[in-house]
């Protein structure tokens, strides 16, 4: 025993001690290396486990989550769960499965209110604000939009509907006279709610809903949009362009920045563009 | 045990709730999956769900439709489907099929207000037609010594625009001729019946003059009350195509609240109920006002007429506001003029209108402008929001009105099309007569030239066919509960859940113990809980069917899969029931004294074994021209070819010499079978696209061998007033019951893209249920607020006739502007047909669905 | 020391029955009791407590919170919101009044599992035990405490025996019931009062969480001890009793006061002769015999 009264009352040795003592630590060293390596391992988070609304950092999260499943009790429509021993996740912390039952995205978030201790951060008070993830139309092949199908049903049910997933209209050159409808998310309004990946009719859904770091792309730190720019700018980044002036037979035009070659009059009916115009000189009647 | 009402709506949550609980993947539709292609038997059909009319492919193994796709040939489609196409095998699929007849017994016997127990199909008839021959004795014992125009009945059908074009001919043979009752009426009447009624006061002849083409030829789309884009998703997305790909083309979409079809709108416009009718009249206003009308068109094809007004609202007449009408339910039309109906639409001023509809006057502006503009193509498209409308013939004729100023009308591009809601909303519930007052190809009971035509083809004596027509779909319910009409078979529909005022009319009417109501259906739907016997039913390709869609195409199908267990097509219902008759039991003696051949046959040697029916023989099975081999159940089972030969019968109505109504004519039978669908009239084999335009359509210069090239001609009122259209003026009338202080909000209804009608297929699909789990209400983020309510949070919804709680959307597919509500019906759960008001257009006898008054509060 | 497989044998015969189980009954009332509270709400519906031992919320008002995980999420960098930190505020000051390791005997649903593993032992006179040290909890302690500090993850949590049984009843155990086998495998077979007795580093956080706590279990009539050995017998930590029971001669007052005593009664409940009794820790200098004046305090504070 290297119990300190045990010690000074059997007067076991200084040296004896030191050696227990060393042996203790390095027990207990080895069994912290152990668990380090152990929690850096179950810590990872699998990409189809999604932690609720107002989440912190997954890093953070774990250190902030106590794991007692408040939010899970505190939702609704009871789609959170805590990670159990020998799943994928960090033990006892909440999620969801978008597929299984994805977030309502209730207005008062009840799950953050729920939290004692920031994990969800309180600082969330308004929905749309949650960035549980981001929707990723993973599979354009069998998507059934993408093939032209009418089928909209993650356009639908998206709960910040047209802002966070919009309707890409297509010419379907295949078909030849219908319109494709893609579904398109858009990253900036996207709470990664999961709705769309619940509700998408396929056996194993197209759209799917991914941590962020894995769902975005990041263009090159040096490249700009140069419209964008402009955009906000108010105008040319450099001197603006010289007028042209070109060589042109009669009746035409050029137009540098638009349509190119113009023949004057080709776009002219015998028709002012105002109908009233016609209308009111009586027509042909 | 009396089932109460509230008994009666929790079992049904209960059922509904039992089928949601299998959505993951029920074992009956696993096997839909790809197993492998090799022996797949692929050949056409038509999907079972809108009026569109896409074309699929199915793919049977083993008796089983084991696959599906988009028919990549068929010209409306294009091998696309929208969502409820890609599902269309699973609906045959559902766990809970009902395979054998249902009869409600108490201690081993019939009881009203007995338990469901399965019964042998004998035992089902047996009851059925011992309730039916007491219900036509009653009526025999009233007519006695009645013309025939005073003739009325106490059996009813209520039948389907989702039946096959046989089915619904039979349905008519057998009611009208048959048991001589015009009690038979289609679900049609609740989706189509104001376009009928406004198709044949302003052209004499029913359905569309164009096609679908239109929607690659127009230059500018109008949507009224109809949201496309998700009732009919393929036939949107080819308009969308145009707007994307042509350039100068514009939508403009009129609402009472925003939905989907606003997201391509160029001119999205939303104005107060009802007032559709106003915002028509000040077009034609502005029209005349800038003298944009065509002169010459109007000179040559039209007839100005106007509307006889105050008319009511189709509510039972003891209502104060049927009393307070002064020509309740009188359609009559009078005679008018260019000058009278100008000085008619004259007060319809845009400062007026713009009051009246709260539409901004820019917007009516930019609308009235794209019909004033000869040189725009007009395509206008509508669906509920005119049909289901107390003014719906009105609303649909003062459309017609503007497009007949125009002169924009059959001709690529220039198109009033009214859009059907159902696949054979046209082919059968209209073409073959399943209305009340209707006989097939456009004839009517009431004309007695018509009735002996009919009588002439079915071989039956003269004055058969009963003059008087029969009882509509919402009369029936009335009726019913009435105890005037004591026997019901609804077939292929659900209408304790569609019709309107569940609470005081049509649950009342079908629990009353004067009545007895079959239901026949594949599965058990509210109907089939509020009836005394269920037949089951066989579906879809269970049976070889035709349908007739929107732009008149017909099309046709084989039976590819036997029906599950004791499943029969309401075809061999119909037929095999009429065997239960003898003539004495239906017909008196002084008729059957015209004909004393018939005495001592059945009803069905009479209708069926006719000698025409019955001339094609059935070979066994049915082959295709690939080699391919199918059954035939009906055929199997009466020994000759049926389909074929009722079609063959019908076509005597609409293709024979001495038809009465030019314009319907269809090919032969095996034509159809080859084709992905005709476009009727053909003739010599050859479509119509474009109705009433020489060179498009040989009618035209058939009846007046005097036509230009090119120039129209509206055959449909040939007789009556040499081939003109009726311009036709209707005033704006106010609707039957507005918001007021404490029913405060409007209250619409409708559908949703992912689930058909009542759900009760669609429902069955675990998908498209995770897709669209439940009915949710529709409303304005103010006026929730208001309420108290919050997304998600359960409201409850109550009119003076009912409550319903539904969950609570304010950022959904639709969004409605403060003061309106909508929530669709396709939710078992939450019936919104406990609130709807039965008030309907007193012409067409059509439901308004989309207007009544309502609270919300917190539930 | 010769210990009695079956201790209070004779509590038994001289009190009956009842009195020589009150404490034990009354614990294990209050364990499964707090269970039922927490299960109530998943099996009934009837919420009158949601959440588990970590963070808990009864009836929507009265907050608990873990102060040992709070503590760890602190350490991690992240504070609490109010309703936190009042809970484990709340959570400190009911042991730190009744005793931290209250908790162990009273609350902790591993208790149930380390006691039958304890009673199976000495129902079949297991002795085999290694050697491991009751300070090796403060060890791990430390541990435990380091890891938010130094990576941001509550590593504890992922094996945690404690939280991982009492969430896992109410919200799904997974695996979990592996590493509840292990500790009470590790109990019955490898190490005596193993789990709870020395590696428990939460047991060791609430036992320095009620060091000063006022509820004791005082050795009142420690002059009566027959040295029958059954409160040792059954005793969880039978170190805190000696000082006690046996150190009127040192100056010790009667009062246990070792921060490892659970407060279970246990002793109370076996012990024929009545010695033992719950009182406060104020009784320590009244029940001591004069001439030892103050001395006690500095002999029987708490030991690390």
């Amino acid at each position: 025993m290297a119990d300190l009264s045990a010690i000074k009352r059997k007067g076991i040795t200084r040296r004896r001690f030191m050696g227990d003592v060393l042996k203790t630590a390095c027990g207990v060293g080895l069994f912290g290396l152990g668990l380090g390596l152990y929690a850096n391992r179950a810590s990872s988070l699998p990409a189809t486990f999604i932690r609720p609304p107002g989440a912190l950092p997954e890093e953070d999260f774990n250190g902030a989550c106590i794991r007692c499943g408040l939010c899970v009790r505190d939702c609704p429509y009871d789609i959170l769960y805590l990670g159990e021993v020998g799943q994928n996740i960090p033990t006892g912390t909440p999620y969801f499965i978008a597929r299984k039952g994805a977030c309502e995205m209730c207005e008062d978030i009840p799950c953050v209110a729920a939290c004692p201790t920031n994990a969800l951060d309180h600082a969330l008070t308004d929905i749309n604000e949650a960035r549980m993830g981001l929707a990723v139309l993973v599979d354009h092949e069998t998507c059934i939009a993408f093939l032209g199908l009418r089928c909209e049903v993650c356009y639908q049910i998206c709960p910040i509907k047209d802002e966070a997933i919009s309707l890409e209209r297509q010419h379907n050159a295949r078909s030849g006279k219908h319109a494709i409808f893609i579904p398109t998310v858009h990253s900036d309004r996207c709470t990664g709610c999961g709705k769309c990946e619940e509700a998408c009719i396929l056996e194993e859904a197209a759209i799917k809903v991914l941590p962020q770091h894995l769902a975005k792309g990041e263009l090159g730190k040096h490249y700009r949009l140069g419209w964008e720019e402009k955009e906000a700018a108010g105008g040319s980044l450099v001197t603006p362009d010289v007028e042209h002036r070109y060589n042109l037979p009669e009746g035409m035009r050029y137009d540098y920045y638009g349509e190119g070659l113009i023949q004057e009059g080709a776009e002219e009916t015998p028709f002012p563009s105002n109908p009233l115009d016609t209308l009111n000189k009586g027509g042909g009647l | 045990m009396k089932v109460t009402r509230r008994e009666f709506i929790k079992s049904q949550a209960a059922v509904v709730a039992a089928a949601a609980a299998g959505v993951t993947l029920p074992a009956s539709t696993t096997a839909i999956a790809q197993s492998g292609d090799e022996g797949l038997r692929w050949d056409k059909a038509p999907c079972r769900f809108c009026g569109t009319g896409c074309s699929v492919l199915v793919g049977v193994k083993d008796g089983r439709i084991v696959a599906s796709q988009g028919d990549p040939d068929a010209p409306v489609n294009r091998g696309l489907n929208c969502i409820k196409g890609y599902f269309l095998p699973k609906i045959m699929y559902g766990k809970d099929r009902l395979t054998q007849p249902l009869l409600r017994k108490k201690n081993g016997k019939f009881d009203k207000n007995g338990q469901f127990e399965p019964v042998s199909w004998d035992e089902a008839f047996d009851v059925m037609a011992e309730k039916w021959k007491a219900a036509i004795a009653r009526s025999m014992e009233e007519n006695k010594g009645k013309p025939v125009e005073k003739m009325t009945s106490r059996v009813a059908m209520f039948g389907s625009g989702q039946w096959t074009v046989w089915e619904g001919y039979a349905a008519s043979k057998f009611m009208k001729a048959g048991l001589r009752s015009n009690n038979l009426d289609p679900n049609a009447r609740h989706c189509m019946a104001s376009a009928v009624g406004a198709f044949i006061r302003a052209f004499g002849i029913d359905e569309p003059m164009g096609c679908y083409d239109d929607l690659e030829h127009a230059d500018v789309f109008v949507l009224w009350g109809s949201n496309m884009a998700e009732m009919h998703p393929i036939l949107w997305s080819r308009l969308t195509d145009t707007r994307l790909t042509k350039p100068g083309c514009e939508v403009h979409v009129l609402s009472t609240y925003e939905h989907r079809c606003f997201e391509l709108a160029d001119n999205p416009i939303i104005f107060k109920p009802q007032t559709d009718l106003a915002i028509l009249n000040f077009i034609a206003n502005y029209i005349i006002q800038n003298k944009a009308y065509n002169r010459e068109f109007i000179e040559k094809h039209v007839q100005f007429q106007k509307a006889t007004t105050d008319i009511g609202y189709g509510l039972r007449p003891e209502d104060p506001r049927e009393r307070r009408a002064k020509n309740r339910g009188v359609g009559k039309k009078h005679p008018s003029s260019f000058e009278e109906f100008a000085k008619q639409v004259a007060p319809y001023t845009l400062d007026y209108v713009s009051e009246l509809s709260g539409v901004p006057k820019k917007k009516l502006l930019r609308l009235a402008k794209v019909y004033a503009d000869p040189r725009k193509k007009v395509s206008s498209y509508w669906t509920m929001g005119f049909n289901q409308h107390t003014r719906g013939v009105w609303v649909n004729g003062n459309l017609y009105n503007v497009h007949l100023l125009m002169g924009k009308i059959s001709e690529p591009g220039n198109s009033p099309f009214s859009l059907t809601g159902q696949p054979s909303a046209c082919g059968t519930a209209r073409e073959v007569g399943t209305f009340a007052h209707r006989l097939p190809a456009d004839l009517v009971v009431k004309k007695k030239a018509h009735r002996d035509f009919a009588e002439k083809i079915w071989k039956l004596p003269e004055g058969t066919i009963p003059a008087k027509p029969g009882y509509h779909a919402v009369l029936m319910h009335r009726m019913m509960k009435d105890g005037k009409l004591n026997t019901y078979w609804q077939l292929c529909n659900n209408n304790m859940q569609a019709a309107a005022n569940m609470n005081e009319e049509s649950y009342p009417g079908w629990r009353n113990p004067e009545v007895f109501v079959t239901v026949s259906d594949p599965y058990p739907t509210v109907s089939a809980q509020a009836a005394d016997l269920i037949l089951p039913t066989a579906m879809w390709t269970e049976k070889e069917g035709a349908y007739g869609n929107a732009e008149r195409r017909t099309q046709f199908w084989r039976q590819q899969v036997a029906a599950p267990g004791e499943s029969k097509s309401d075809l061999w219902q119909i037929m095999e029931f009429s065997k239960r008759f003898k003539m004495e039991e239906v017909w008196p003696e002084e008729l059957l004294a015209k004909k004393p051949e018939y005495r001592g046959k059945t009803l069905y040697e009479v209708l069926f074994e006719n000698g025409q029916v019955n001339r094609f023989p059935y070979e066994g099975q049915i082959t295709d021209d690939r080699g391919n081999v199918y059954e035939n159940h009906e055929s199997e089972h009466f020994g000759f070819y049926v389909q074929k030969g009722l079609f063959e019968e019908y076509r005597l109505f609409n293709s024979a010499p001495d038809r009465i109504k030019k314009g319907h004519e269809m090919a032969e039978f095996q034509a159809y079978h080859r084709a992905r669908g005709l476009r009727w009239p053909v003739i010599d084999g050859k479509e119509t696209l474009w109705r009433f335009r020489e060179g498009y359509d040989p009618h035209v210069a058939a009846f007046n061998p005097n036509v230009e090239k090119g120039d129209v001609y509206f055959y449909g009122n040939h007789k009556s007033n040499g081939g003109r259209a009726n311009i036709i003026f209707a005033p704006y009338e106010p609707p039957a019951e507005s918001p007021d202080r404490e029913y405060d909000l409007w209250l619409c209804t409708g559908r949703v893209l992912e689930h058909w009608h009542s759900g009760s297929m669609t429902r069955r699909v675990p998908e498209l249920h995770r897709a669209m789990p439940e009915a949710t209400v529709y409303m304005n983020k103010r006026d929730a607020r208001k309420r108290h309510l919050r997304d998600g949070q359960i409201a409850r919804i109550s009119t003076r006739r009912g409550t319903i709680l539904a969950r609570v959307e304010t950022r959904g597919r639709n969004r409605p502007p403060r003061g309106l509500v909508f929530i669709p019906w396709f939710d078992a759960s939450r019936l919104v047909n406990k609130l709807t008001l039965d008030a309907t257009d007193p012409l067409s006898k059509e439901t308004d669905y989309k207007k009544c008054a309502c609270k919300v509060v917190k539930a | 020391m010769a210990m009695n497989a079956f201790p209070g044998k004779e509590a038994v015969e001289k009190k009956g029955w009842f009195r020589a189980h009150q404490w034990l009954i009354a614990r294990r009332i209050s364990q499964l009791g707090i269970l039922g509270l927490f299960l109530l709400g998943p099996l009934a519906g009837i919420w009158i407590v949601k959440g588990n031992l970590s963070g808990s919320m009864t009836l929507d008002v009265l907050p608990l919170t873990d102060p040992f995980l709070l503590l760890q999420s602190m350490l991690s960098g992240n504070l609490p919101v109010l309703s936190g930190a009042l809970g484990a505020l709340i959570v400190i000051l009911f042991y730190g009044l009744v005793g931290g390791r209250v908790f162990c005997s009273w609350v902790c649903p591993v208790n149930l599992v380390t006691d039958l593993a304890a009673w199976l032992r000495r129902r079949f006179d297991l002795r085999s035990s290694a050697v491991l040290s009751r300070s090796l909890r403060y060890w791990l302690l430390g541990l435990v405490l380091s890891f938010p500090l130094v990576t941001g993850v509550i590593a504890w949590e992922y094996l945690n025996p404690v939280s991982m049984l009492h969430r896992g009843l109410f919200f799904g155990m997974g695996a979990g019931w592996v590493i509840i086998a292990a500790v009470f495998f590790f109990d019955l077979l490898l190490v005596k009062q193993g789990w709870c007795g020395r590696l428990c580093p939460m047991g060791a956080f609430y036992g320095l969480l009620g060091s000063g706590a006022l509820v004791r279990v005082k050795a009142a009539n420690r002059d009566r001890c027959d040295d029958c050995m059954d409160c040792f017998a059954v005793c969880p930590e039978p170190q805190v009793i000696k000082p006690a029971l046996k150190g009127a001669e040192q100056c010790i007052g009667p009062v246990i006061l070792d921060i490892n005593c659970t407060n279970c009664g246990r002793c109370i409940d076996v012990c024929a002769e009545e010695v033992f009794q719950f009182g406060s820790r104020l009784y320590n200098q009244r029940g001591l015999p004069k001439p030892c004046g103050k001395t006690n305090e500095a002999v029987s504070t708490v030991r690390k």
